[in-house]
């Protein structure tokens, strides 16, 4: 008699999820599904509000990353505005914006590793629930807890010096930035005092390189064999091929590491991209149009990023990019729970980068704006933390949105997280008669290597308990656990 | 030289010219009266009702009131001040105030009046009702989403020749506002901008300009409404 489990919704990620897996008569995985139930659709209520509203208003999809959604917006208006596209903005401009995005991806790589995976990693997939939680790692690893939280606070710091607010600024206009960095912030984010200072930063963040290194060669069958398959990579790379989460052009690799998208304008991604709808899920289905839905499907994300881009351009990153090359000799890394490890090198990367930015004298005078000749579309690409951020901007001849369209990171990681849960669900629970809790958590565990925003992939909001429900093949409910 | 009248409010002594209006009256004296629909230098309407003092034991609205000798004004007591949030809470029910994602947002006298009495959330139920937005003015974004139809535009953007560019359109609960575009693109950058600070919340936007005040340097983003008022204290 086949057998559905659901876990619904999936916990220790940003939003509401759900998992079905069908087992068989014969106990073997049959079908493996990441349902998205959730729908609010900012694209389209944003119709009909005036263009230099949308980095305010959509950002308001998600509490975690907007400053992602506020660049990405900023981005596309800056084409409209006619201030070009990225590197046409005034050098104020362009540098503030970097510093809110590497101070946003800053605190939003501690928390993902520190709140979010450190529980899984130091008690366990199979550790007991009741303390394989941030609480739990604060009264174990007080210390590492500390770190966390104060990793978090200096990156939100930065957001709230360059956006005016830590959550849901108003920093990025099109054509530029509203305000300079003062003297004040510049001095306090280099120089403050233990721990909240740029030297600290940085050292702590080769100190997390360092402990997921170690647990990696400690738990080496798992780190490496767990949710691991062959997949395509996508991201933004600068135009030499260096890593860079704010600008580029976009770059696809194979599983392989042969380039299948060679460095084009995003402004033509539509020309690129395709987005599939299926019936069981709100969340698209993303792919590259040459090579078809089923094999043209990629991954975002710091793996993907490490996987398409030549180098990083700031040496402690860099040198910890060298090793994670070389233990896949330089092929693309398909392993997913190595997204940790790339996640903290760009950790590192983010704080090397803000050390740079506070340096540089343009944050603090110059001009802030520059527009040219208006036009009525734009699409504005930014490496968010967890991928690849489309936002793509139509207005009308009144300066009102007619069009929005936003293909957000982890909409283009639907397929590689519904591939993931598929692999470790065949993995833990192919002919087991009774389902776990730790088998359930190693689903999460895998969905959780993407730091999935459900959030912001449906824009809504969700609480998330967790819920297990046992079907049969008539869909007849058998049993059913809720923790 | 004109007269000088006195008189008091909650129990303080204060001067002033005669033939001033009390809002202006006890501004000169260091007092705070909220307004809304009035803005110094244009005749008053007493429309909005913000203003509500109790003169001599009475209601009246005291941007219409002229001060006179001896006048004994109630301004700050539990019964105006509940009666002021009352006002406020019926303007933001009445129309679709979204604060979040709004340009005028700390700038906005309704938010700051929303925040200086305390409006945790409104007694009353939201209105819900359907506004139209005009963008079609080359210098103006009309968002009558947000209009609390104080009329401080109708009254006082007038064109050099003293022709009214904005008008009401419609009557009681249908009443908009409206733009004429022909006189309102005659308007400079410049004069778009004070038409725009003219409007107490953020249904007239001067188009191409959002966002540009940084928080933490707009106008209620450190003090409360009414503040610098208050902290005169040489009469």
């Amino acid at each position: 008699m086949e057998q559905k489990i659901t876990i619904e919704p999936v916990t220790r990620v940003e939003g509401h999820g759900k998992v079905t897996i069908h087992i068989d008569d014969e106990g073997q995985i049959s079908q493996s599904r990441l349902h998205i139930v959730e729908f609010r659709g900012f694209e389209r209520f944003v119709q009909g509000r005036p263009y230099w509203e949308a980095p305010v208003l959509v950002q308001r999809l998600c509490g975690i990353c907007p400053v992602s959604h506020h660049l990405a917006a900023a981005k596309a208006l800056d084409v409209i505005v006619g201030a070009g596209t990225g590197d046409g903005l005034t050098p104020t401009g362009e540098k503030m914006r970097r510093l809110m995005h590497y101070g946003q991806t800053f605190q939003s790589h501690a928390l993902h590793f520190f709140h979010l995976v450190s529980p899984d990693l130091l008690f366990g997939v199979d550790g007991d629930p009741a303390i394989r939680n941030i609480i739990g790692v604060a009264k174990k690893y007080p210390d590492l807890a500390v770190q966390g939280v104060m990793m978090r606070k200096y990156g939100q710091e930065i957001i709230k010096a360059t956006a005016g607010k830590k959550i849901h600024g108003t920093g990025a206009i099109p054509g530029g930035i509203n305000k300079h960095l003062t003297q004040e912030e510049k001095d306090s984010f280099l120089n403050g005092a233990d721990p909240l200072n740029i030297d600290k930063m940085i050292a702590w963040s080769i100190d997390a390189v360092n402990f997921l290194k170690d647990y990696h060669k400690k738990n080496k069958e798992f780190i490496d064999g767990f949710a691991a398959f062959p997949s395509n990579h996508l991201s933004l790379v600068r135009k030499d091929g260096a890593l860079d989460l704010y600008h580029g052009v976009l770059r696809a690799v194979d599983a392989d590491g042969k380039k299948i998208l060679h460095d084009v304008d995003y402004q033509d991604y539509l020309e690129y991209i395709n987005e599939e709808v299926r019936d069981w899920s709100y969340m698209k289905f993303p792919f590259l149009t040459e090579y078809g839905k089923k094999d043209g499907w990629y991954r975002v994300g710091p793996l993907a990023r490490l996987n398409t881009c030549d180098f990083i351009p700031t040496p402690l990153a860099q040198k910890e990019f060298e090793e994670f090359k070389a233990y896949t000799k330089g092929k693309p890394n398909n392993m997913s729970m190595h997204m940790h490890w790339a996640r903290l090198i760009e950790l590192l990367h983010s704080a090397e980068m803000i050390k740079d930015l506070l340096n540089d004298p343009d944050l603090m005078s110059g001009d802030l704006v520059i527009k040219g000749e208006k036009k009525n579309e734009g699409v504005g690409l930014i490496e968010a933390p967890r991928g690849t951020l489309f936002h793509h901007y139509r207005i009308n001849e009144h300066d009102q949105i007619t069009m929005a369209n936003l293909i957000v990171s982890t909409t283009n990681n639907n397929q590689p997280m519904n591939e993931a849960v598929n692999h470790v669900a065949k993995e833990v629970m192919t002919g087991q008669k009774k389902i776990t809790e730790g088998m359930m958590n190693a689903v999460e565990v895998a969905i959780r290597a993407y730091d999935p925003c459900l959030s912001c992939a449906t824009h809504a909001l969700g609480q998330m308990p967790l819920e297990l429900i046992l079907v049969d093949k008539n869909n007849q409910v058998i049993d059913r656990k809720r923790k | 030289m004109s007269e000088q009248v006195k008189f008091t409010i909650d129990g303080k002594a204060c001067k002033t010219q005669k033939g001033t209006n009390l809002v202006e009256a006890a501004k000169e004296n260091g007092i705070y009266i909220p307004v809304l629909c009035h803005l110094e230098g244009i005749k008053p309407a007493g429309s909005c009702r913000i203003c509500n003092v109790k003169v001599n034991g009475r209601f009246m609205t005291a941007c219409t009131t002229e001060v006179s000798d001896g006048m004994v004004i109630e301004n700050i007591t539990p019964e105006i001040q509940e009666l002021r949030k009352i006002i406020v809470e019926t303007l933001f029910v009445s129309g679709n105030h979204f604060c979040p994602a709004c340009e005028k947002s700390g700038n906005c006298e309704l938010q700051a009046l929303g925040y200086r009495y305390q409006m945790m959330v409104p007694r009353f139920p939201y209105e819900f009702e359907e506004k139209e937005v005009d963008a079609t003015s080359q210098k103006f974004y009309i968002d009558r989403n947000r209009c609390v139809l104080c009329k401080r535009c109708v009254r006082s953007v007038k064109t050099k020749d003293g022709k009214s560019i904005f008008a009401i359109l419609g009557r009681g609960h249908q009443a908009v506002i409206n733009i004429d575009h022909e006189l309102a693109n005659q308007l400079s950058d410049e004069e778009a901008q004070e038409v725009m600070n003219t409007c107490p919340v953020g249904s007239i936007l001067k188009k191409e300009r959002g966002y540009v005040d940084p928080i933490g340097s707009r106008k209620y983003d450190n003090k409360p409404i009414g503040s610098e008022i208050e902290q005169i204290t040489n009469l």
